[in-house]
């Protein structure tokens, strides 16, 4: 079982990276778009420490970048990539929704991740590495027909495919009462494929069902639907929420990080957020300092 | 089995399949009804999943998703051949293709390829109706990043196949249902009947047919796909009829685009008239219009005429169809608009 404060070190790490994207456009110095994974954090910290990157691999979405941090580690990569700088983890090519390194993918069109993920687990199975191949969908994204087409083949195929589900309540301005209809977890079940479902930020609790639900799939060769409910503290995007601020300070009492922090003592809590502002201080500096990208010469 | 010495396309495209089966064991198709005995819609995988059965999968009827599947077995090493039964169905898969199959390689940076072929059959004149007959190939044409390769029954269709599968970018192989039931009548000593043909070179290689050997012609008809037959017939009946002779350019790579044969025909005839079995607007007759006339102004004597299906329907009754798709008279037509405009 992994440490607790190294799973808190990480969590602190993607908000305050996140924190500091949100600054960084302020100032100017960022450009396009950015969807943050602030109070989300434990998802993403939790289920991926299961997650061996030389093997299992990640598709994830338009909030990807704490998917990214928790599985490659590579903050300069990112920060980067988002600044449009050559050294971006895609030359700049991609940006904050379309980053590739290693075993990890990410694109920006809701829903068309799922049958990706679906065919490199059919990849992964026929090639016999044993890897689980995982998704990152949200609430909003169940609105798309292609995910339940990629459930219906997982099941029907047997295919290693680890569904991540994170229902933040929102898909951008629309609360989900106005976008889904009946049960998350049900559309899965319909399919035969296995469930699990908790309503929590605690990422020790988080971090034991995915290490279930991956144990699962290694052993069983299946796909699992995790279903994870869940809040954002941050808007959509940048500047854009519409939500009653009373809804979100109130979520704020379940902020995934004082739930962890209050576990560990206030030195180790203290020295954590040492190490976090010294390492995203380099990182920003190393990523100023990079050279932007620039097209090829003719 | 054989007409006229020739095996039937779908035969040729059947053993092509066998063969690159056989060659890489990194090989996967993928689709509706594939499975033996059936064999697919057409009868193109016959005989596959007996020999591979773990390698040919058939699948739900999930368009939408298939083409997201294949790109996800091609970004992980395998080589999936994706067949689509109709190719009025590549509608379902556009998300995919746009946002995924062809932006993978280059917004990754070059870190992944997506070798991945859709196979899938276009054209009409079979009376199956609006949403079964359809030439949706201009639709890919605007796509970069991939590569639309149209098969026509005088092209080496084993050699398109296995520069399909063993091409590292996504390669759109699209067949016509007309062409399986045909023989595949490749040149022989250099002649197609009466034509001597030239062929370019590499993978996706332009037929240019002449009957004079290339050293009388009016006009060059560009086309394609199903509508070679179709040219043929139309420049033979101009030789008969109107003692008119044309060159005939069957590309096979529709893009990206590569001109070179049209471009080369032209400097010798000094016009132009592009034929397609797809609507007019925004066809790829226009694409290479605009390319010749960039290229290759001062070789053209006259304006360039395109042959195209109306734009509507592709209505099922006979001669409904017959009226909506370009025939051969159509391209006489244009090709005496062409005399008529010289004279
Ligand atoms: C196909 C598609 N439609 C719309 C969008 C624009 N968009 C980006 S994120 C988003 C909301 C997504 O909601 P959800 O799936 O719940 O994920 P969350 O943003 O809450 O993490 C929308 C509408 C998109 N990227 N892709
Ligand atoms: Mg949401």
């Amino acid at each position: 079982m992994t440490a607790l404060a190294t799973l808190y070190e990480r969590m602190l790490f993607v908000r305050r990276f996140e924190e500091t994207l949100l600054d960084l456009f302020s100032q100017g110095k960022l450009v396009g778009t950015t969807h943050t994974y602030i109070g989300q954090e434990a998802n993403g910290v939790g289920v991926i420490d299961h997650l061996d990157p030389a093997v299992d691999t990640i598709f994830s979405n338009h909030r990807c970048h704490g998917h990214y941090l928790a599985f490659t580690d590579d903050a300069f990569g990112l920060l980067s990539e988002v600044m449009g700088k050559a050294t971006g983890t895609c030359g700049g090519k991609g940006g904050s929704q379309h980053l590739c390194r290693g075993n990890f993918y990410s694109n920006g069109v809701l829903g068309s991740i799922v049958p990706v993920a679906t065919g490199i687990a059919l990849a992964e199975k026929k090639k016999g590495t044993g890897a689980v191949s995982t998704v990152f969908l949200g609430d909003g994204t169940l609105g798309e027909g292609v995910t339940y087409e990629s459930l219906n083949m997982a099941s029907l195929w047997t295919l290693p495919v680890l569904f991540v589900v994170e229902n933040n309540h929102y898909a951008q301005s629309t609360p989900v009462e106005l976008e889904l209809a009946g049960s998350i977890r049900a559309r899965a079940e319909a399919f035969g494929v296995e469930t699990d479902e908790l309503d929590t930020t605690d990422v020790e609790e988080i971090h034991a069902a995915a290490g279930r639900a991956v144990a699962r799939i290694r052993e069983t060769g299946a796909p699992f639907w995790l279903v994870l409910h869940t809040y954002r503290f941050s808007p959509h995007s940048k500047g854009d929420d519409n939500r009653d601020p009373a809804e979100i300070e109130a979520r704020r009492e379940r902020d995934p990080l004082t739930v962890a922090g209050a576990r560990l003592e206030d030195d180790e809590r203290e020295a954590i957020a040492v190490r976090v502002e010294q390492r995203l201080a380099e990182t920003v500096a190393a990523a100023e300092e990079a050279p932007f990208a620039e097209p090829e010469a003719a | 089995m054989s007409a006229g010495g020739h095996r039937r396309c779908a035969q040729v495209l059947n053993e092509a399949l066998h063969e690159v089966f056989a060659a890489r064991d990194d090989v996967d198709l993928l689709g509706e009804d594939v499975l033996d005995p059936y064999g697919g819609a057409f009868k193109v995988t016959q005989g596959l999943s007996d020999a591979y059965p773990d390698r040919v999968l058939t699948t739900p009827i999930s368009e939408a998703s298939l083409f997201g599947v294949a790109a996800g077995m091609a970004l992980r090493g395998r080589r999936p051949i994706l067949e689509i039964m109709f190719g009025d169905f590549v509608a379902l898969g556009f998300d995919q293709i746009v946002n995924g199959i062809s932006k993978f390689r280059e917004m990754y940076d070059d870190q992944v390829t997506v070798p991945l072929v859709v196979r899938t059959p276009m054209g009409g004149r079979r009376g199956y109706g609006p949403t079964h007959s359809q030439s949706l190939e201009k639709l890919l044409l605007g796509v970069p990043n991939i590569v639309v390769v149209a098969a026509s029954e005088c092209h080496d269709l084993r050699a398109l196949l296995v520069a399909a599968v063993e091409d590292e970018r996504p390669v759109f192989l699209l067949e016509n249902k007309l062409m399986y039931g045909r023989p595949n009548r490749r040149p022989e000593h250099r002649h197609v009947g009466e034509f001597e043909v030239r062929e370019t070179g590499g993978p996706y290689p332009a037929l240019t047919f002449s009957a004079t050997g290339f050293s009388e012609g009016s006009a060059t008809v560009v086309t394609y796909g199903g509508m070679l037959p179709v040219v043929l017939d139309a420049v033979t009946e101009l030789v008969l009829e109107h003692e008119i002779f044309c060159e005939v350019v069957a590309l096979s790579q529709l893009a990206p685009p590569e001109l070179d044969p049209v471009l080369e025909s032209v400097a010798r005839t000094g016009a132009l008239v592009t034929a397609e079995e797809g609507t007019l607007t925004g066809g790829i007759g226009a694409e290479i219009a605009a390319r010749v006339q960039e290229a290759a102004w001062s070789d053209l004597r006259r304006p360039v005429q395109r042959v195209a299906a109306r734009d509507g329907i592709v209505p099922s009754a006979r001669p409904l169809e017959d009226a909506m798709l370009p025939s051969a008279r159509d391209v006489v037509e244009a090709v005496l608009v062409l005399e008529a405009v010289r004279s």
